[in-house]
Parts: structure tokens; C-alpha cells; sequence
């Protein structure tokens, strides 16, 4: 597991590698949290992760809320089909705004703003 | 630490969620016997195992899906001390219940077992034993939230694993938002009965996901579209449909236990119903069901699941060692003196329900159901059996029953009892109710099918079904009655206006399984014919049903697939086929848009109704000074009912002053059912001034003349006598 940050027009963009699991949440949580401040912009590229279990939706379910909590947004972009289902069929997806590119995402980010 | 309005919190820890010893490379503590089952605590998992006879018990960990275990740790031993070089003799136990936390585990990757050894000595497959320890076999936790083994649907595993079904661990913090259970009152109800699997199976559902839970969801309009507003689940514990033993008849296809009224776990959803089954993830399945409930919830739809209680998917002494055997068979199970198995449920076991351990069991596992999935009610299968002592004999008072009935979690739940077993305990009128409990209504369905077929001496019993059976329920209440023509036992709709006789060579068994008694008939030909006044007939019959079914007090429930005359080809015992014998077939739903749409206005009509929805019976007086009673009985001539031996039909009124005893002001309401061959004309009787007789539905009548949307029913040129062809009802309305 692994994630790459950079920053697009005021965007922080997150993309994982790998498996979010028991085992990587942790860590994976931990670095997006760093990137969360007050009114953070925030996207996933969910292109290349590997595989999600349910540790892994929680993990993302608590980032969304901890941006939330501070007037932030979050995006996941680039879902691969198996996983949109999978986030669909437990009922995970409906939380979360998605979008098919990156740059559709980061311009949906804008949009809020 | 800061909450999330980023003030500071000081961060209070337990300071008991640290381990006291080590086993090998594990680190444990002893545990709390409650909960029981398999617990995630802060740092690690609690385990609690009940057993009243065994002496020893080994807890057995594996990395999901290996063969060997990770480890296995005795429930008692020197155990070297954390932090300190001396061991400790120490006995993780508290009564009867085998206690401890095990630390440092991957929620995820985890499987679990036990294995127990108590007295006497191994009892071989076949022979009786009041015991049946087994210290070789790891065995499955009957508190197990999730259940491997069976994670695909029909899958063969292509080597059998060791300890085919484990329990697996399940993060109960599904984010219902505001849902909760509906509670929307019982009379109000139109049940759906229906099979996970067989409701989108079928290539023709289009779904992404066949045959799982999420298909439901997708098809949630189309149960809007019919009207009905409760779904009750064939069974959904954990069960494995590849238990069945028998063959096709040609030998070609391994049969299956399709519907699953044999339970493993009754704590564990069906895997194999999950879409995200394949991914062996307890979590996921358990996810997908809570969507599907809460998105059923969110239309309004409740959710009943018919749970199976009486006996266990371990068969008899020949069966397999799963999990309650092994654990503290001469707790679980109803013995005879050598320690075989008592049989009142015909499936080769017996729940010992009323031991107080089994008992407990039973309603820790309705309340996580009500409490952690959200559902609203529970139809009990042969639920004689929760009525039975430990000897098997009926209790006048049983204290299961009583204790469902006044549990504070189950306080709002729909409690609904089969209410009869296999051991010829039949109690339909009688079981045990405590105010709580309604019942499948048997002879409902039986004088319906006689009357509707035109058998002679109907009429009078006809009285007491439509109102609710307050023969059966007095005291209780017409809510008290699950009214049914059809259910998943038995003929489809179809199948019962076609065949005379039961066709279940499929099943294998010589077509000697299933009932005899269906009441059915044919008109003319046995099964599918070309001809099409036989082809009309049976439409019409079916719409007759359905029609007096929708018009009749009490909780109305039908089965999945009679909307669209769905047949099984006669077989009347269906349980063993993954096939098109259960699947609903959506092409034939498209195809037949006149029976569904004569049902889903007949819902919308009973909908629009109070007075058909009391929850009290009505007394055949007026209570409220409108001149007539809550309901009078007619024939062909008004306010005299034909009573003989020979009568075929039977009208009746509902004066709209009385709906809900005075409560609401509905419209009047006749319903003719003229089930004699002959056509009559019945004179209508009177109605208070301005009001005038409208026509909602005419069997007889071609389509869509058949039956009107509520509220544009068309008014009767005649205003004092309705021709009633043959075999056919109407209903109007006076507004």
C-alpha cells in the first residue's frame, strides 16, 4: 500500500495503491487526516487500489465525516466498476460524491466552493 | 484528543484491555461470559462459549480459508504471566461459559471454532448418545455472527475443507442514519412472501446481481408498483443447500435444500444470498442486508423474516457434527431416553426450546435481529415447537412464547406463529398468544379453496373467515388472522385453479412427499391447456381469490409470483429446485398485466379502506346509530343470506359509519361472491340517501372492465339489482 499526495488547484489529491484492509487502514487514514484542515478540498483517486474490505469502507466513511465536520469535501474519483458495486451493494457509495476522472472531480470540488 | 469540534477531550481508557498472559505467540486475558459469542473489545476479541456438560474446551483460531489453525489455546492451563517470569494456573471459565480475549487479532482474516471433550465415550455416526463429544471436531459457535463454508451460493468446495463452517467476525456499526423499524400497525399490512433467490434468479430479472439481496433492492419499485408494504424472507440463516441427500429422478441433477428451513446459524445472515458473498467478508454481507432493509424502510416496505427454530440443520443421529451437538448435545436437542433424536419438526431434530439455556439462545437472536438489522417482524415455522416442554409434551403456559411475547426489544415486533408442528400439535385458534401473537390462519386458506372451488357447505365457515375468524380469535382480534390462499408450502395460485392432484416426481421421492389435502381442481383438464374456456376459467378463479383474499378482515398475504401466475408444473413441495419451478419469471410478470394489475387494485383498493382493515372483529351490529350494522350478510335477495347446506354464494356489506369502530368514515362497501355454476342476480340493498352504488371490480367482466382505479369506480345504471354471473365477485361501492 502506498499513496502518492500532490496538490491541483488548490485540490489535495490522494491517490492510493494497493489494498485498503484491516491491516493498511490505519496508516492510510492517518496520512489523509494530516491533509484534513478547516475547509479542506479533498480527492481520491481510487484508480489504483487493488482491493477494499469492509475496514476499508469504514475508513473512508470516517474521513468523510471528519471533513464534514470541518466544512470540507471529499471526491473519489476513477472507481473501478468492481469496487463502485461493492460500495453499492453495502450501501457505502450513497455517501459519497464520485466522479469518473480526476479532473471532473477536482472541478466538482470548485463547484462547491 | 480532540473531538470533532476540535476541543480538547481527555481520552478515558478501560483499564482492563490489557493482556494478563501469554499463550505461545498470543496474548490473552480472561474474558466476560457475556456477551456470548465472539466480541471485537478494545485491543483484541472476547470469546464465550456456553457448555453445561463439557469438562474441556480448546478455542481454535485460523487465518481465513487455511486448513490448519493459527493456533489453538486451551481454555485453562499454566499460563506464563505478561511482564513476569512465573506462569499461572488459570481456568478461563465463569460457570458454565469458557471465556477469554485473545489480543493483536486481524478482525478480518480471522476464523474461529471450538472443540469441546466431555463424558462418555465417541459416539459413531447412526448410533444414539446423549452426549456426542467429540474432542477431533471443531465446532461452530451458536452465537456466530457470520458462517463460512457456504459464501457462494451451490458451490461444491473442491477439497472439504477441516471445519467446513467457522465462525467469522462481523463490525455491527452499520450507519442506519434515522432508520428503524417501521411499526406500522399489523391490520394495515399486505405480507409479500417471498424467496431471496427465486425473486430475481430468473435470466429475465435483468439485475446486475441475481438472486441476491442487493437484486431486491434494484426491484424495490416493482413491490411499490404492486402496492404491498411488508416482505417476509423465506428463511435467510445461514443453512447449506447442499444438505439435501436425494437425486432427480433420472439421477442427472444433485437436488438441493433450496428454500433453507434448516438452520446453522441463527445469528448469521445466508452468505450465499450476498452479492458480496464471493469476498468471505461477514461484514459485507452483513452490510448488503442492512441496505436492502433500510432502502425497504425508506419506501415504506417492512421486512418479516420467517425464522426456523425447532430444529437445526444437523439432522439426526446420522447427521453432521456442526455445531450444537458437539458443543452440549443433551442441552440443545430434545433426546429420548437412549439419546435419540425426538422428531416433532420431520426433519430429524428437535430444538430443545424451552431449556432455559436454548431459550435464552433463541431471544438473544430475535432481539439482534430486531436490534442490529432492523426487522419488523417474524413469522415462527412449526411453531407448536416453542410450545413444547423438554419431554416434547404441549405446555399450557410456555415460557419462550411468553417471554417473546413480553420482551422489551421485541416489544413492537410482529410475532407470527405457524401454528402447528409435525408431531400433530395443531393449534390455529389456540396458540398461545399472551396479546401479542397473530397466526397463519390454516383454515382460512382451506375454506376459501373449498368455497372457491364450490364444495357444499361453505357458506357458514365462510362467515367467520371473512370477518377475521372470530371463532378462531375471540378476544384476540381480527388482526390476530394471517389470511392466505397460497404460501410457499402448497400450489402457487396458478397451480391451484390447474391440477387436481400434487406432481412432485421432480422432487424425487416417488412423489410421495408433500400434502394431498390441496383443495384444488382443475376444471377440465390436468395442468397447462390450449383451451380457453378452461383458460378463462382459471383467470377468473384466480382473480376470485385474490379479490375475496383483499376484501377479507384480517392481514392479508400473498405469495411471491401468484401476481403473475406463477405455476411449479403441480409440484406442491418445491423446496429442493434452483430452478424455474421457484424462480419468479419476468418475462411472464410483463406478459401478464391483467392478473397483476387486478391484484394491485385490489391492494390499493383495501388500501383506500379502513373498513376492511379493523383490527377488532365486527359484530354484526350497529354501534354507531347509522341504521345498519358493521356488516350484514345478503343473497339474492337483499338482508336474507342463503344459509343451506347447497348455498354457493354469499354477499355481505360494510356500513362505512363502523370502519375501525366508529373511528374513521369509510364508504359502504358490498362484495358479492357467487361461487355457484349458475349466474344469479342479487338485489342490492339499500343505501342512504345520496349515496349510490358504484362498480369497483367484476370478475366476470373482460378487461379492464375487470376492475377500476379507487376512486373512479363507475356507477351501476342499475341501482337495485346486480347480475352476478357464474363463479364470479363483485365488489361496489356506495358513495
Amino acid at each position: 500500500m502506498q499513496l502518492k499526495i500532490k496538490t491541483i488547484e488548490q485540490v489535495t489529491v490522494i491517490d492510493i495503491f494497493g489494498d485498503i484492509n484491516w491491516k493498511t487502514c490505519a496508516d492510510i487514514q492517518a496520512q489523509i487526516s494530516s491533509q484534513i484542515h478547516e475547509g479542506s478540498k479533498i480527492l481520491l483517486d481510487m484508480s489504483h487500489v487493488e482491493t477494499m474490505s469492509s475496514a476499508g469502507f469504514r475508513m473512508l466513511l470516517a474521513a468523510y465525516r471528519e471533513l464534514q465536520a470541518r466544512q470540507g469535501e471529499l471526491v473519489l474519483a476513477q472507481l473501478p466498476e468492481n469496487l463502485q458495486d461493492l460500495m453499492a451493494n453495502t450501501g457505502f457509495l450513497q455517501h459519497f460524491q464520485t466522479r469518473t476522472t480526476v479532473e471532473e472531480g477536482i472541478q466538482a470540488l470548485h463547484e462547491e466552493m | 484528543m480532540e473531538n470533532l469540534k476540535g476541543e480538547k477531550e481527555a481520552k478515558m481508557q478501560r483499564i482492563d484491555i490489557y493482556p494478563t498472559h501469554h499463550y505461545k505467540d498470543f496474548r490473552i486475558r480472561p474474558g466476560r461470559p457475556y456477551p456470548l459469542g465472539a466480541t471485537i473489545v478494545p485491543g483484541g476479541v472476547n470469546f464465550a462459549v456456553f457448555s453445561q456438560h463439557a469438562v474441556s474446551c480448546t478455542l481454535v483460531l485460523f487465518k481465513k480459508g487455511e486448513n490448519t489453525p493459527l493456533i489453538e489455546i486451551p481454555f485453562r492451563g499454566m499460563f506464563p504471566k505478561i511482564g513476569d517470569r512465573d506462569s499461572d494456573w488459570v481456568e478461563f471459565r465463569m460457570g458454565n461459559v469458557f471465556t477469554m480475549t485473545v489480543f493483536d487479532l486481524d478482525y478480518e482474516d480471522l476464523e474461529y471454532g471450538f472443540r469441546m471433550e466431555g463424558p462418555g465415550s465417541k459416539v459413531e455416526p447412526g448410533n444414539p448418545g446423549i452426549h456426542r463429544f467429540d474432542e477431533d471436531k471443531v465446532l461452530l459457535d451458536p452465537y456466530a455472527k457470520s458462517v463460512s463454508g457456504r459464501d457462494v451460493w451451490g458451490h461444491f468446495p473442491t477439497k472439504q475443507p477441516f471445519a467446513q463452517h467457522r465462525g467469522r467476525l462481523v463490525y455491527e456499526d452499520f450507519d442506519w442514519e434515522s432508520d428503524r423499524p417501521l411499526e406500522t400497525p399489523i391490520e394495515d399490512l399486505i405480507i409479500y412472501e417471498m424467496h431471496v433467490r427465486s425473486f430475481t434468479r430468473h435470466p429475465s430479472s435483468g439485475v446486475k446481481y441475481p438472486g441476491t439481496y442487493a437484486a431486491i433492492r434494484e426491484k424495490i419499485p416493482y413491490l411499490k408498483s404492486l402496492g404491498v408494504n411488508c416482505v417476509e424472507l423465506m428463511p435467510i440463516f445461514e443453512f447449506d443447500e447442499l444438505e439435501n441427500a436425494h437425486h432427480s429422478p433420472d439421477g442427472s441433477e444433485f437436488l438441493l435444500n433450496y428454500w433453507g428451513y434448516s438452520t446453522i446459524g441463527f445469528f448469521a445472515p445466508k452468505a450465499g444470498y450476498a452479492a458480496t458473498g464471493s469476498f468471505h467478508d461477514g461484514t459485507m454481507v452483513a452490510d448488503e442486508l442492512k441496505s436492502l432493509i433500510k432502502e425497504l424502510h425508506a419506501n415504506e416496505i417492512e421486512v418479516f423474516l420467517d425464522v426456523v427454530f425447532n430444529h437445526t440443520g444437523e439432522g439426526n443421529e446420522k447427521g453432521p457434527m456442526i455445531s450444537f451437538r458437539g458443543i452440549d448435545n443433551a442441552t440443545y436437542y430434545m433426546l429420548t431416553r437412549d439419546g435419540r433424536y425426538e422428531n416433532y419438526s420431520g426433519t430429524g431434530n428437535t430444538l430443545n426450546c424451552n431449556h432455559p439455556v436454548v431459550r435464552n439462545m433463541l431471544l438473544d437472536s430475535l432481539r439482534y435481529w430486531a436490534s442490529e438489522y432492523h426487522i419488523d417482524g417474524f413469522r415462527f415455522d412449526l411453531a407448536s415447537i416453542l410450545g413444547r416442554d423438554q419431554q416434547g409434551t404441549p405446555l399450557a403456559n410456555p415460557p419462550l412464547l411468553e417471554q417473546m411475547a413480553f420482551d422489551p426489544v421485541l416489544a413492537k415486533c410482529k410475532l407470527i406463529a405457524e401454528a402447528w408442528d409435525a408431531g400433530g400439535l395443531y393449534q390455529v385458534g389456540t396458540f398461545p398468544a399472551y396479546g401479542r401473537w397473530a397466526e397463519w390462519n390454516g383454515k382460512y386458506r382451506d375454506t376459501l379453496r373449498r368455497f372457491l372451488k364450490g364444495d357444499v357447505g361453505q357458506v357458514g365457515e365462510m362467515v367467520q373467515r371473512v370477518m377475521g375468524s372470530p371463532d378462531l380469535y375471540a378476544g384476540r382480534g381480527a388482526a390476530a388472522s394471517i389470511n392466505f390462499v397460497t404460501c410457499h408450502d402448497g400450489f402457487t395460485l396458478r397451480d391451484l385453479v390447474s391440477y387436481n392432484h400434487k406432481h412432485n416426481e421432480a422432487n424425487g421421492e416417488h412423489n410421495r412427499d408433500g400434502a394431498n389435502d390441496n383443495y384444488s381442481w382443475n376444471y377440465g383438464v390436468e395442468g397447462p391447456t390450449d383451451d380457453p374456456d378452461i383458460n378463462a376459467l382459471r383467470l377468473r378463479q384466480m382473480k376470485n381469490a385474490l379479490a375475496i383474499l383483499m376484501v377479507s378482515q384480517g392481514v392479508p398475504m400473498i405469495l411471491m409470483g401468484d401476481e403473475a401466475g406463477h405455476s411449479r408444473q403441480g409440484n406442491n413441495n418445491a423446496y429442493c429446485h434452483d430452478n424455474e419451478l421457484n424462480w419468479l419469471n419476468w418475462s411472464q410478470v410483463e406478459k401478464q398485466t391483467e392478473l397483476f394489475r387486478f391484484l394491485q387494485q385490489c391492494i390499493r383498493f383495501r388500501k383506500a379502506h379502513p373498513a376492511l382493515r379493523n383490527r377488532q372483529h365486527l359484530k354484526g351490529e350497529d354501534y354507531v346509530g347509522s341504521g345498519y350494522p358493521d356488516i350484514s350478510w345478503h343473497g339474492v335477495n337483499a338482508w336474507d343470506a342463503d344459509w343451506t347446506y347447497h348455498s354457493h354464494s354469499l354477499a355481505f356489506l360494510l356500513c362505512g359509519k363502523h370502519a375501525r369502530q366508529g373511528e374513521h368514515i369509510d364508504q359502504y362497501i358490498y362484495v358479492v361472491s357467487n361461487m355457484h355454476w349458475d349466474a344469479h342476480t342479487f338485489e342490492l340493498p339499500d343505501l342512504p340517501e345520496s349515496l349510490q352504488w358504484h362498480r369497483f371490480a367484476d370478475t366476470s367482466a373482460a378487461a379492464p372492465e375487470d376492475i377500476y382505479q379507487p376512486g373512479e369506480e363507475t356507477l351501476l345504471e342499475e341501482q337495485t339489482v346486480y347480475d352476478a354471473h357464474e363463479r364470479t365477485v363483485v365488489i361496489l361501492v356506495g358513495k
